[in-house]
């Protein structure tokens, strides 16, 4: 059975860690980061990668709209 | 797989649209105007019409649209952006124009010309930001703050004997003659982002068949006003927020379809 396998590129620059992506994944892949960034914000980022469908919820939500979402089929 | 595998061109599902520009919002962490704003564009990507839009924007925290977005936006003076909108619209009647603000920009200081644009049935789009709190100044109370709701100038909460019950306009707007088409929405969660994508849609295709105004009111959050945190904001929005102001479509088509007995 073909698999959908996904992936988001976040734009840790702009992230303000409002962490409202976090709440939202169902699958639990968004975690927010222990280093910040320049503004002092702990950024989103994939802390397992291995559950994401790229379903886009996560992007959809994103205030500052940093999310970029990839989804693809995998054949067994 | 490793997500580097995955994370190619032709896999690209979704990215911000390219109608926003490379500014980062002025709005604080987790707060519902960036996902209006870029839902906003990505509605006017989607109709293929930004080379025929224009904007106005309030004064409040969605002040800087300009800023934000690629396409022509016009900034109006306090709760004067329907005025400002019906002027371009007359002027080039082929443009379309939708009006953003929030409730102290379109509910106190705009009543009046919000009313008789409306009245007048102006062939623009409102969207109407509704937080119950005036975000940008530092949080003072607005008409729309619920009974009882604590800000900095109502520190006891909201009295309605002195300060009078809370503005409930949209219900108040859709009984107007002009008005073609109301809905409420929120964007809380994805599914709540899709209604209102569908809806601004509706409300753009609305101004394109010349029907009249419609009005677009967004339940939103503001969670430094309200001192709590974005998930927290959204949850105690949904508890609260949402008793007072009742999701839904108000008026379709020019009929009216809220049921009246429902605390509107």
């Amino acid at each position: 059975m073909a698999k959908i396998k996904g992936a988001i590129v976040v734009d840790s620059e702009r992230c303000k860690g409002c962490e409202l992506c976090v709440s939202t994944c169902l699958q639990q892949v968004i975690g927010m980061s222990e280093p910040v960034n320049s503004k002092g914000y702990h950024y989103a980022y994939m802390a397992n990668p291995e559950a994401c469908t790229g379903c886009t919820n996560c992007a959809i939500i994103c205030p500052d709209g940093v999310i970029s979402v990839y989804r693809t089929k995998i054949e067994d | 797989m490793e997500a580097k595998d995955i994370i190619k061109p032709e896999n690209l599902v979704y990215q911000k649209s390219r109608l926003m520009s490379d500014a980062t919002f002025n709005f604080c962490p987790g707060c519902g105007h960036g996902v209006v704003v870029r839902t906003i564009a990505e509605v006017i990507e989607e109709m293929g019409i930004e080379h025929d839009v224009v904007g106005i924007s309030p004064v409040g925290c969605s002040v800087f649209l300009y800023d934000f977005y690629k396409f022509d936006v016009v900034e109006a003076a306090h709760g004067r952006a329907c005025a400002v909108a019906t002027g371009i619209k007359r002027v080039i009647p082929e443009k379309y124009v939708f009006t953003y603000q929030g409730d102290g920009d379109l509910a106190a200081i705009g009543t009046a010309e919000t009313m008789h644009a409306c009245n007048r049935g102006e062939n623009i789009v409102i969207v109407f930001i509704n937080n119950g709190i005036y975000g940008m100044t530092g949080g003072q109370m607005a008409p729309t703050t619920l009974e009882g709701m604590k800000t900095t100038t109502c520190p006891r909460g909201r009295d309605v004997k002195t300060m009078g019950y809370p503005l409930n306009i949209t219900p108040l707007l859709a009984q107007l003659d002009g008005v073609h088409y109301v809905t409420r929405h929120s964007v809380h969660t994805p599914a709540n982002v899709r209604k209102l994508k569908k809806a601004l849609r509706q409300a753009f295709e609305n101004q394109r068949d010349k029907k009249g105004t419609s009005i677009v009111e967004v339940v939103s959050n503001c969670n430094s006003g309200w001192g709590l945190s974005p998930k927290a904001a959204n949850d105690w929005m949904v508890e609260n927020m949402f008793k007072k102001y009742p999701l839904g479509d108000m008026k379709v088509d020019g009929k009216i379809v809220m049921d009246m007995n429902l605390p509107r």
